[in-house]
């Protein structure tokens, strides 16, 4: 039996701790906002913090989570006004907007990591998350401004 | 308040051009009602010189179920004066969501922030044509949701003039109230302090007999409030950013059961035997169910393979791993591209079958001094959407429910009911948003493998997940081509013949029997349209039989045809040591409005469904902006040693646009776009920041599918799997600045034409054209590589 921690709430969890948290998140707690894209790490639409730093969720196991507060999407912030979600709004960044939960916790990341990254720190971030609308633009844009407010 | 939206549509067939359909029972119940006092002022007609807005036919009225306009059907106004309006199209991130409601709020003068959307279900006898596609939803139905939406304001008006016992003509709706205007002895109208409310007025204004077009007055562009503006963020922005947004595998429901499917790897493939022991031992896994697929031509029917149900997705995808499938591949399994390209070449090197003939180019090329000749090329592509193809369905006593992503949510009903073998009004599709579409989610096969599965497992809810996997080897794929293009050269370097030849399997080979031929709507995108001013042309069409489900991805031929073109008119610039824009605007020749008959365009030429009269193609525009484009971006400055600028032009979906891509190639050959300048002209238009966005994003989708994404065939069996060998731009290489101008529309005959797709077809020639200004190596082939050899 492990226990996980997810948005400040403790869950039970007794199945198979290779789950995917995607999975658990999504099809356990009904925690929708986090996507799944590619189930192989490679567009970071599933991305969710694991004490607060980006992780796939479609490769994490939900056995890497125990003792750790996991984070997705709907518990960044209690209002939806994280610095990231407000400069996300600000410069309209989304189309479809599938893609763009998993950008908004990468980008929140690393802002709480580095809280005046240059371009290409954004770029090296940011360049596991795939857009296939094509926000890129707007979502650097998001990113620089988010930083400004974090 | 739902009720005014139970009321029955019309079982008349489409519409006549902007009929209104009065409903005649309800008129009848509130007739009562009405006869009172100031009921005959307040219908009475301003005779129509105000209308501003004249109409003019589209091809939304030849679509399936035509255009609805009646505000009964898209409008509601609670008595607390919350408007809700429909939003018939689907959602994949054009922004139609917003923008034809918003189109409605303002001509109604409603107050946006009053106003909340809601999705239609598949349902066009009710709400018009909703297959979202072919960049359509704002062309098609502009002039709907102004006419219902200045039909709305004028029953409101009238609704005041009834409780004021006024003239019509007094009473002016202004940001979600009716002002009561008075004359003063000059005849000019003030306002008065008196008002009332949307909510107030809603019992009579809905009971009101909708006014005939001819009755309607239409909001000069200066009384705008949302339209033109740019301000209107996208309805569902707040949900996006908190992952409250509802797309297709977020509906659950009480019992639900997950699947996936292992689907044969050729097209029309058969399962020969498979052994599920191992499946079956899975944890949560509950059964196993075998799929009857279907040989081409089957439109969008189901592959057909194995289908492992469970308690949750991860036990699904696990039981499929352990599946032991053997396939009997069937006749697609001769598939190889690299054979294909080469057969397509030789193909492409012989006549074709003539699709337009203006003068002689036989005649031409004989007589030439010279001939040019260029092949291009390009692989298959997956749209691969970002939210893999998902759909959930629900199969109890004949009654099938759907929640799907799907861009055509009534097509999806029709396709079901067939499959299923009920009657169309058995099957309710509900709509969620759409994580991308690009085509892919026009073709409904994914929902159709959720009701037959849920009617296998006796009724219980079934979702059906595509992997990233499923979705690239399982796409009805953009199309492979050769396109060769000829030019005819007299002694002074004009071209005097053109011929171009395409060879591609076509689209049609989804639907019927395949002729090896393509059909109209693929000659119209960009082959047979050909704007130049050539006196000989020939356009031809070699013959390619497909060996995989050929489908659509945004902006279709026009992908290759405008690689093909816009490149060689650059590789014929450098040959005649001209430059590539003053070629190009000098192919482009006077301005004109091209006549079809004389330039020799087939019989059935194929204008994006629009009338061609109303959409023609208008060289001065097209001219206008490359022009644009090569100003904005400083076409001719110098640039440093391994830059360049590339321009194309291209028209499609009845919308111009130019672009001006500058490269920068690295030290290690690798392709940099740190700025792109694009000049669109789609007319009228009322969401410049959707448009933005639009644009932006064709570019970064431009850039894929010139650099990265291609889909390949072996044995008859795609080789790419995700990301990883499909690979699509991400930030660490993309068009870093994309400049976008709006071309302000100056007759009152540029009619809104289409956004979401015009973008893409001039990216990927004005890229190569920019590599070859930088380097000088001509890249023919689609994808290129991330990477140039100097």
């Amino acid at each position: 039996m492990l226990t996980i921690s997810v948005n400040g709430k403790d869950y039970k969890f007794d199945g198979d701790p290779n789950t995917p948290l995607l999975w658990y998140v999504r099809d356990e707690l009904g925690l929708t906002g986090t996507k799944f894209g590619c189930g192989a790490g490679l567009c970071g639409a599933c991305t969710l913090h694991l004490d607060g730093v980006a992780v796939r969720g479609c490769l994490t196991p939900v056995s890497d989570a125990s003792g750790k507060q996991v984070t997705t999407i709907e518990g960044l912030s209690p209002d939806g006004d994280h610095p990231v979600q407000k400069a996300w709004r600000d410069l309209n960044v989304p189309q479809c907007g599938f893609c763009q939960a998993g950008q908004i916790m990468q980008a929140a990341s690393l802002l709480a990591k580095n809280r005046a990254p240059s371009d290409d720190e954004i770029v090296q971030e940011m360049t596991g998350n795939i857009c296939r609308c094509g926000c890129y633009q707007r979502i650097h844009a998001a990113v620089r401004v988010a930083a400004g407010g974090v | 308040m739902l009720h005014y939206f139970e009321k029955q549509s019309s079982s008349s067939p489409a519409p006549q051009a902007h009929a209104i359909i009065t409903n005649v029972s309800r008129r009848s119940f509130i007739g009562g009602m009405l006869k009172t006092s100031g009921v005959a002022l307040a219908l009475q007609i301003v005779p129509g010189t105000a209308n501003a807005f004249a109409p003019y036919p589209t091809g939304g009225l030849a679509m399936p179920h035509g255009v609805v306009n009646d505000p009964h059907i898209f409008v509601a106004i609670d008595r607390d004066g919350q408007v809700t309006i429909v939003a018939h199209r689907s959602e994949m991130g054009t922004g139609a969501r917003t923008s034809l409601p918003m189109v409605v709020a303002d001509e109604m003068d409603a107050d946006w922030s009053r106003v909340r959307i809601i999705q239609a279900p598949g349902d066009e006898p009710r709400y018009g044509n909703q297959d979202t596609d072919g960049s359509r939803s704002i062309r098609h139905f502009l002039q709907p949701m102004r006419e219902c939406g200045a039909a709305m304001r004028f029953m409101l008006e009238a609704a005041a003039a009834v409780q004021w016992g006024v003239d019509r003509s007094l009473c002016k709706a202004r940001n979600h109230e009716v002002v009561l205007l008075k004359k003063g002895s000059d005849g000019t109208l003030t306002e008065t302090t008196q008002k009332l409310g949307f909510g107030d007025l809603t019992t009579i204004a809905m009971a009101m007999p909708v006014p005939r077009r001819d009755q309607l007055t239409f909001k000069q562009p200066g009384e705008f409030r949302y339209m033109g503006k740019g301000k209107t963020q996208i309805v569902d922005l707040h949900d996006i950013t908190v992952g409250k947004a509802v797309y297709g595998a977020d509906v659950r429901l009480p019992d639900m059961k997950y699947a996936v499917i292992a689907r044969p790897p050729v097209v029309g493939g058969k399962v020969k035997k498979f052994d599920a022991t191992e499946t079956l031992k899975v944890p949560g896994v509950e059964a196993v169910h075998q799929l009857e697929g279907s040989m081409p031509p089957a439109k969008f029917a189901p592959l057909g393979g194995i289908a492992v149900i469970a308690r949750s997705t991860y036990a699904a995808l696990q039981g499929r791993d352990k599946l032991v499938v053997e396939w009997e591949d069937g006749p697609h399994a001769v598939y190889n591209s690299p054979a294909y390209r080469e057969a397509m070449i030789a193909e492409a090197r012989k006549p074709g079958k003539v699709i337009r003939n203006q003068g002689d180019a036989d005649a031409a090329f004989a007589g030439a001094a010279e001939v040019f000749a260029a092949e291009y090329a390009q692989d298959h592509v997956a749209q691969a959407p970002m939210e893999p193809l998902v759909a959930l369905a629900r199969f109890v006593d004949d009654k099938i429910e759907v929640w799907a992503p799907v861009q055509s949510p009534y097509g999806t009903r029709e396709d079901i009911a067939k499959a299923m073998g009920v009657p169309v009004e058995n099957v309710t599709v509900h709509v969620t948003l759409l994580g991308g579409g690009f085509g892919r989610k026009s073709k409904c096969d994914f929902a159709i493998e959720a009701a037959k599965l849920s009617k296998m497992q006796g009724g219980a809810p079934v979702r059906v997940q595509w992997t990233r996997e499923d979705d690239l080897q399982h796409a009805f794929y953009h199309t492979t081509s050769v396109e060769r293009i000829e030019a005819a050269l007299d002694k002074s370097g004009k071209v005097v013949g053109w011929r171009h030849r395409t060879v591609a399997p076509s689209i049609a080979s989804t639907f019927g029997e395949d002729s090896g031929y393509q059909f109209k709507i693929e000659y119209g995108m960009g082959f047979a349209d050909m704007p130049f001013d050539i006196p000989n042309i020939r356009c031809e069409n070699g013959q390619a039989f497909a060996h995989t489900r050929i489908g659509w991805f945004r902006s279709v031929s026009n992908i290759p045809r405008a690689f093909a073109v816009q490149s060689f008119v650059a590789e014929l610039a450098h040959k005649l040591g001209r430059d590539p824009k003053d070629l190009l605007i000098e192919l482009v020749g006077p301005d004109r409005v091209i006549d079809l008959k004389t330039a020799g365009m087939p019989e059935d030429f194929w204008n994006y469904g629009e009338p061609y009269e109303e959409f023609p193609i208008d060289t001065a525009r097209l001219k206008n902006v490359v022009n644009v484009a090569a100003e904005k971006a400083g076409w001719g400055k110098k640039l440093p040693e391994r830059q360049g600028l590339g321009i194309a032009v291209h028209r499609s979906f009845v919308t111009y646009v130019a672009t001006v891509v500058h490269a920068v190639i690295g030290e290690d050959g690798t392709i940099r776009v740190p700025e792109v300048t694009t000049a669109i002209d789609c007319g009228f238009y009322i969401n410049p920041e959707r448009i933005r966005s639009q644009v932006e994003g064709a570019a970064v989708m431009g850039m894929s599918t010139a650099m990265y994404s291609g889909i390949t065939f072996k044995d008859g069996r795609v080789e790419q799997s995700n990301f990883g060998d499909f690979a699509v731009a991400r930030m660490e290489n993309f068009p870093q600045k994309v400049n976008v101008h709006i071309i302000e529309p100056t007759s009152a005959s540029h009619h809104a034409s289409g956004v979401g797709e015009p973008g893409v077809p001039p990216f990927a020639p004005a890229l190569c054209n920019a590599v070859f200004a930088a380097t000088g190596k001509r890249l023919r082939n689609l994808p290129t590589g991330e990477k140039v050899e100097a």
